[in-house]
């Protein structure tokens, strides 16, 4: 079922995404890969604050690539969400509502999605060029030096996402398989 | 003999790269379509399409395929009449890299140190194959890696008595553990044969190989054919969301082995494979 939804996603929001539907974001969202996870993990055991806004947060995995004069963005499809894993628990306890990537979870992952009434989704993979388009505003908001991998903060327009895992933690990426093997 | 500058190098390199991110080669372009054709899922169909989209914008407003514009790896087959002038030859093939990064907008994806992992900014150095062959002439092929894929690359040692079922068994596996991360519509390039590292510079060249094209040894064709109905038939479809297209093309390269051995190396790569090659 085609969806549309604002950021903040909140757990009121949540509760009507189900797995396998299709999303359309508008909103703030936040963008932070691996490094800048680390990084953020690092300042919190340091008893630091971090250096996103994190409750109701969306955070999309991805690192774009250099924007010509005239763009807002370059290229900016997901990157595989696995990397992200160590850490994604942590901020899901903390607030984070919303992650966007690809691929598959841990199960650690699932749990706190269920455990925060949080969901993931899934940006199609390797379509770069089309997300950008839905892609307003961007800007660097810390860890510049990490360069491709800086944290943004970005306002996006139906943005298209699928619904993987919902916050009844049912996984799209089972599902669906089944579906179609040995069709 | 065949005087080469080096300097010539460098601009089909720098040009190669650019042209890699941008355009997805004839071959790969007819077999996305084709997917899209023969997609039984709807929102497989609806992801295909999209990624049709992509490709457009990609090439009518010059934004990469993918934000992941890769580790550029290339292969060197040289013809041993051809003699270098100019620079080092792996200097400039280096600068072609770091000068078609920079002038093509990609993104720098490589870390000078596995460990410390810093970034060297111009995505040098390129990975680097080398061969000689006869003739006088120099043919270069650039094929820029993502690492969603790469990292769902597998290298299995068999055993002999383990035969191509065996080897059936680990291409299936390692496709379904890649599921969803390797960006499906996958190429799967397999090297059967050789040694731990040969069999896996043989996978590594299978992905550059046309998808439309088989193995010229029948029962290479065969394997490659039946491997690929059996991964369609896995499920795992468009975008890892449940489909009829989970791969495109099994491209499989063999090679002489130990008596002793089997290796098998599977180089998944996502749909955005990229080849581009050129012969100076
Ligand atoms: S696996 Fe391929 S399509 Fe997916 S993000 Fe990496 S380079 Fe892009």
């Amino acid at each position: 079922m085609d969806k549309y939804i604002n950021t903040p996603i909140t757990a009121e929001k949540t509760e009507e995404l189900k797995s396998g539907d299709y999303v359309y974001i508008t909103g703030t969202i936040y963008v932070a890969r691996d490094a800048a996870h680390k990084r953020m993990i690092e300042a919190l055991e340091r008893g630091e604050n971090l250096p996103i806004d994190i409750k109701d947060s969306t955070i999309y995995y991805m690192g774009p690539s250099p924007a010509r004069e005239g763009q807002v963005i370059g290229s900016a499809g997901p990157t595989t969400s696995s990397r992200m894993d160590k850490y994604a628990p942590i901020l899901l306890d903390l607030g984070e509502k919303a992650m966007i990537g690809k691929g598959k979870r841990s199960p650690e992952v699932i749990d706190a999605i269920i455990r925060n009434k949080a969901v993931y989704f899934a940006a199609i993979g390797g379509a770069g060029a089309l997300l950008s388009k839905c892609i307003k505003k961007s800007e660097i908001i810390c860890y510049e030096d990490l360069g491709a991998e800086a944290v943004r903060k970005i306002e996006v327009e139906n943005f298209p996402v699928i619904v993987v895992i919902d916050k009844n933690g049912n996984n799209l990426y089972e599902t669906a398989i089944l579906k179609y093997s040995n069709y | 003999m065949r005087k080469v500058h080096t300097q010539e190098i460098t601009k089909n390199i720098k040009e190669m790269c650019i042209e890699a991110n941008y355009y997805l080669s004839k071959d790969m372009d007819y077999a996305m379509k084709q997917a899209f054709e023969t997609e039984k899922s709807e929102i497989g169909r609806k992801i295909l399409n999209q990624l049709q989209d992509n490709l457009k914008i990609a090439d009518e407003e010059k934004i990469p395929i993918c934000q992941d514009t890769g580790m550029a790896v290339i292969f060197m087959e040289i013809g041993q009449q051809v003699f270098f002038e100019g620079d080092f030859l792996e200097d400039a093939i280096q600068e072609g890299v770091r000068q078609g990064y920079r002038e093509g907008f990609l993104r720098k994806s490589v870390v000078k140190d596995p460990i410390q992992r810093e970034n060297t900014k111009d995505n040098t150095p390129a990975v680097i194959h080398y061969s000689i062959v006869t003739g006088d002439k120099v043919k270069i092929t650039v094929a820029p890696k993502g690492f969603g894929s790469e990292n769902m690359s597998r290298v299995f040692m068999l055993k002999p008595a383990d035969g191509v079922e065996g080897v059936k068994n680990a291409i299936l596996t390692a496709v379904k553990d890649a599921g969803p991360n390797a960006c499906p519509p996958m190429v799967v390039g397999v090297g059967i044969g050789g040694t731990f590292e040969k069999c896996a510079i043989l996978a590594k060249k299978a992905l550059t190989r046309q998808v439309n094209e088989h193995s010229h040894i029948p029962y290479v064709r065969e394997l490659e054919e039946e491997l690929l109905k059996k991964i369609n038939g896995l499920g795992i479809g468009p975008g890892g969301l449940g489909g009829t297209t989970t791969a495109l093309a099994v491209n499989i390269n063999t090679f002489a082995t130990h008596i002793a051995g089997l290796p098998v190396a599977v180089n998944i790569c996502c749909h955005v494979n990229r080849h581009v090659v050129r012969e100076i």
